[in-house]
């Protein structure tokens, strides 16, 4: 893995640092403005939850290279306190905003691939990736 | 943002159109454009990429400021496209669950069926209508084989569904009570214990029975905290409440109910009602039980079934056709 395809997460101005770094990835991958940006809200939405519920973690980026396609993945892992109850975060409406359409459901929507492992009281890993098209 | 992929060509020549010749149709056809848009879930940061491509079209040397001026709205922009998709499905879901209540509704309203007894010297009309989908009112007619009718009319205070739950319980335990068990204190104190057992402490169900004898005329009943109805005595021309103490139902384990008898006459009335009568809404009051009984005596010449209709159309169209409870109306009168 190269040096610079990682970013800590621990103020709330790393989540720019993050923001920035995935945007220059999915340029140099091809992806459009409009994925640039969708790309860039997912890793927004990832880092400061890291920021706010695990108070440190990191945001990983890998370019993901396969036959027939090839994409961005992003990997934002912490040893926060976890998620309890996954099925019940990844509901639209539940957000502690209650604002529409942000949150984990949204990153969801954002990209083409998401999965999350969180074990409570451990951490919690989520693994999403978006195809260039 | 899968089929009608937002076609750049025609949205460029659109865009010229106006350019040149600031012509309403060509917002017109924005305006179109847009309402697909939304219908297509094409997301608004979307639109706004095809505006920037259309324009550096038309305009090679477009100000290095302007492109990225249109980029920076693109990006704040994405929280919108992203609330739209939530918006869609959550109607979808929405709509999923409606029909799930439909079914529901359906099915309580085969299993809470009742059929109107035809009872020679008896004219019976009955309405019931919920609030919402499901109805939190109950109402029952028992015709024996010995010729009496037992009426059960109860109203579990809420609505919806757990309301509508509740009132298959009362109907299924009420059918399995011996046959001899008719008695309304006795039918009540049964169905008494088996709320209290039952159903969560903060439900209550209040519920009038009464039985009319044809043999000596006589009607006798009980309530457990049930909205009072009222009784037209032919002779005098005049209406009284038809009274009768007792708890709700499920408040203590071993209420005990009153049962009281009046002699029926010829002309006389039976009305039975929920509280979702009386307490219809007029703007902001309630309307008062005089009001109702206003209501219901202009409607009494009719046939029972029709007048109970009357009533229920005439507080409806009062309330502009939104029921605020479950409404239910029973006249029962002994035919002269
Ligand atoms: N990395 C994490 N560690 C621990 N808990 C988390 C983490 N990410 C999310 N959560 C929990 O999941 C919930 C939902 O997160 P989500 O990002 O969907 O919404 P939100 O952060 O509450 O609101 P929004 O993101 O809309 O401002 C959070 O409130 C938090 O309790
Ligand atoms: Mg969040």
């Amino acid at each position: 893995m190269d040096f610079k395809s990682c970013v800590n997460i621990r103020q709330e101005w790393d989540i720019v640092g993050a923001r920035q770094l995935g945007r220059e990835k999915a340029k140099e991958l091809g992806f459009g403005t409009v994925d640039q940006a969708r790309i860039a809200t997912a890793i927004s939405e990832l880092a400061r939850n890291i920021y706010l519920y695990a108070g440190t973690g990191k945001v990983r980026f890998e370019i993901v290279d396969q036959l027939d396609k090839k994409g961005l993945k992003i990997i934002a892992i912490d040893e926060g306190p976890g998620i309890r109850d996954v099925s019940q975060v990844m509901q639209d409406g539940y957000s502690t905003s209650g604002g529409l359409g942000a949150g984990l459901p949204g990153v969801k929507r954002l990209m083409d691939f998401f999965e999350i492992r969180t074990e409570w009281g451990e951490g919690t890993e989520i693994e999403t990736i978006k195809w260039v098209r | 943002m899968e089929s009608v992929a937002l076609d750049l060509d025609n949205y460029r020549k659109l865009l010229k159109e106006y350019l040149l010749t600031h012509d309403e149709t060509a917002l017109y056809q924005a305006e179109q454009l847009s309402k697909l848009s939304v219908q297509h879930n094409v997301s608004p940061e979307e639109i706004i990429h095809v505006h920037i491509k259309a324009l550096k079209e038309l305009y090679p040397e477009l100000p290095e400021e302007v492109n990225d001026s249109l980029n920076f709205l693109l990006e704040a922009m994405i929280s919108y496209g992203l609330a739209l998709q939530e918006y869609q499905h959550l109607r979808e879901k929405q709509s999923a669950l409606e029909s799930e209540i439909s079914v529901a509704a359906n099915m309580q309203k085969t299993l809470l069926s009742t059929k109107k007894p035809e009872i020679p010297g008896l004219d019976i009309g009955a309405i019931s209508v919920p609030a919402n989908r499901m109805n939190g009112d109950y109402y029952h007619f028992i015709y024996d084989n010995d010729h009496t009718l037992g009426i059960a009319l109860a109203d579990v205070i809420g609505k919806g569904i757990p309301a509508a739950l509740a009132m298959s319980m009362i109907k299924y335990s009420m059918d399995s009570f011996p046959e001899d068990l008719r008695q309304p204190s006795r039918i009540l104190e049964n169905l008494n214990r088996v709320v209290e057992r039952n159903v969560d402490p903060s439900m209550f169900i209040t519920m009038f029975y009464g039985l009319y004898n044809p043999k000596d005329q006589t009607f006798s009943y009980a309530s457990a905290g049930h909205e009072p109805g009222f009784y037209y005595h032919k002779e005098t021309d005049h209406y009284s409440e038809i009274e009768a103490k007792g708890l709700v139902l499920g408040a203590t384990n071993n209420a005990t109910y009153d049962q009281e008898v009046t002699q029926i006459e010829a002309g006389d009335c039976i009305i039975l009602l929920t509280d979702g009568v009386t307490e219809c809404h007029l703007g902001d009051r309630f309307i008062e039980r005089d009001e109702v009984l206003d209501v219901i005596k202009r409607y009494m010449h009719l046939p029972a079934q029709e007048a109970v209709e009357h009533v229920y159309k005439h507080f409806e169209r009062l309330q502009d056709f939104h029921l605020r409870d479950d409404f239910t109306l029973i006249i029962i009168r002994k035919d002269v």
